[in-house]
């Protein structure tokens, strides 16, 4: 007799996992990683000073919400990103299509672009600071910086990449110039340009912290460093795993959106 | 006067890497009638696809001119409607979206485009799969919309550049009467490329054989079989005789041409 119970080999390469696998190996990982902190953690391994526990990580985080206002801090923080997010995005995007669509166009801005890319958006917190003080604005204006070169470059890559066969199509179905940019270049990259703004904002989160490391009296990269003044490593930590969370909560989102405005894409 | 008359039209394209120069198309002069189906045959590599290119006007001649009802080709447009071998659908309409693009363009109003689409839905047999996604049509089906979405712009020449080329020898067959069908209905002047000179007697007019690269004229042969046409035609004597004459013309060419790689 044969036993049918499911059998534990390595699975062939590129084999598709299903669902409910895919949804239980990925909690797996957090559970493991969870473990191995606990463990490193309560079992003694590591200093309390340097390292929180699992569990003083969760009080100190209910204690930061209920207690300190830190949910305000999140709501500052979130609004920062998105808010430089989309005025770079609202820049970058037609900039990038142009780029993509018109050679001189592209001609004249991408070396700039290219150079204005390695240009470090932290680097730029003294600077900014200096130029507009530590408000908002400089806040809104490091995220600026560090997206909208990254995006400009990558939308006009996605654009230039376009199949020429279908852009010769629209041609001889009667479009003109702008009609080809506006129905064949833009449609067939929304998808690609969706992706690449999924990728940038999560970019932006880092620099988003860094501002607030820097000159700020909100926000979760403030809360963090003011708790290292109290060697608080429970509340640091819940810091960056609020951002991990929201991250992960963007990304569905994106992932959610551009399921239901690309249905091409998938079918 | 013809309709689309291709005046000693030459291309050559520049060498790549400082190499020689591509000698694709010799000066090329073809007169070609209103109505006329007319398939273009040569082996692979002769300028087919750059002469058509060329009467698209996605392509300039290096030298000579292309003229449309006595007007000379500067660019692109709609009066000609143009079949890629490559499957050209925009992937991101709908099979109506796409057979609608042109109409779109030229802003007929909706119910007009509704109108028109469904005619050329119901003639490519596409009837049901109006809202698929090109994706989830299989390659005849394609080319099927591809024709309709050339077609629902009324163009006064329709170019095919081998679009029958990537799909299976039954299929193909299909395709052929459908596109046969229309045409005796519609009588579209039509220049068909092709490498298949079955293909090519049972559905033209006129079959212009072209040389192996460089590519020029070498034979220019009426089709006076009856229309309408039906696939029982590609059994008969005369359809026979026709093949093997082609087939002369045409071997000797492929021969050159596969010397030449
Ligand atoms: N854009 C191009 N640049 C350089 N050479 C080309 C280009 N397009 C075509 N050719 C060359 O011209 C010749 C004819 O090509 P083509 O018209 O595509 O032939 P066919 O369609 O008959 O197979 C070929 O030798 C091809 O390599
Ligand atoms: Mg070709």
């Amino acid at each position: 007799m044969r036993a049918i119970a499911p059998r534990l080999t390595m699975p062939r390469p590129l084999e598709p996992v299903g669902r409910a696998s895919r949804i239980g190996l990925g909690i797996a990982f957090f559970v493991v990683f969870v473990a191995v902190w606990a463990a490193a953690t309560l079992g003694g391994f590591v200093s309390r000073t340097f390292l929180a526990d699992p569990i003083t990580m969760v009080m100190d985080g209910w204690t930061l919400l209920t207690r300190f206002g830190f949910a305000a801090d999140i709501a500052v923080t979130v609004w920062r990103v998105v808010g430089g997010f989309i005025l770079a995005s609202l820049v970058a995007v037609p900039l990038g299509i142009l780029m993509g669509a018109y050679k001189p166009v592209e001609a004249f801005l991408e070396p700039f672009v290219s150079f204005a890319r390695y240009l470090p958006a932290s680097a730029f917190v003294p600077l900014l600071i200096l130029w507009a003080g530590i408000g908002e604005t400089q806040k809104l204006l490091v995220i600026f910086i560090g997206s909208v070169f990254q995006i400009i470059l990558m939308v006009a890559v996605a654009v230039g990449q376009t199949r020429r066969d279908l852009v010769e199509a629209a041609y001889t179905l009667g479009c003109g110039d702008r009609s080809v940019v506006r129905r064949v270049l833009i449609p067939a990259n929304a998808p690609d340009i969706a992706e690449i703004l999924r990728l940038v904002l999560g970019w932006a989160w880092t620099y988003v912290i860094v501002a607030e490391l820097i000159g700020s009296s909100s926000g979760i990269g403030h809360m963090i460093i003011d708790s290292q003044a109290l060697l608080a490593t429970g509340q640091m930590i819940f810091g960056i795993i609020v951002i991990g969370l929201i991250g992960l909560i963007s990304d569905f989102l994106f992932k959610a959106a551009n399921r239901a405005l690309f249905p091409w894409r998938l079918a | 006067m013809s309709k689309l008359l291709i005046d000693g039209v030459a291309r050559v394209f520049p060498g790549v890497h400082g190499g020689a120069p591509t000698r694709a198309l010799e000066p090329t002069t073809l007169a070609v009638e209103a109505n006329d189906f007319i398939a273009i045959l040569g082996p692979s590599g002769c300028g087919k696809s750059t002469l058509l290119r060329i009467v698209a006007g996605l392509d300039r001649p290096t030298s000579g001119r292309v003229l449309l009802d006595a007007r000379e080709v500067r660019g692109p447009g709609a009066d000609r409607g143009m079949v890629f071998q490559s499957y050209t659908l925009f992937p991101w309409l709908s099979v109506a979206q796409n057979i609608a693009f042109g109409l779109r363009e030229r802003r007929l109003p909706p119910a007009e485009q509704d109108r028109i689409v469904a005619d050329y839905v119901e003639r490519v047999g596409l009837r049901g799969f109006e809202r698929h996604w090109p994706k989830q049509l299989s390659g005849g089906m394609q080319q099927r919309t591809a024709i309709a979405r050339a077609l629902a712009n009324d163009p006064q020449i329709m170019l095919l550049d081998e679009p029958f080329g990537a799909l299976d020898t039954q299929t193909r067959a299909l395709m052929q009467e459908l596109l046969l069908g229309i045409w005796e209905r519609e009588r579209k002047t039509v220049l068909f490329v092709t490498h298949d000179i079955e293909e090519a007697i049972f559905i033209a007019s006129r079959v212009v054989v072209m040389t192996a690269r460089p590519g020029r004229i070498k034979a220019d042969i009426a089709i006076d079989l009856p229309h309408p046409r039906h696939y029982t035609l590609k059994t008969t004597p005369e359809f026979s005789a026709l093949k093997a004459r082609l087939t002369e013309e045409i071997r000797a060419e492929a021969v050159l041409a596969a010397e030449a790689h």
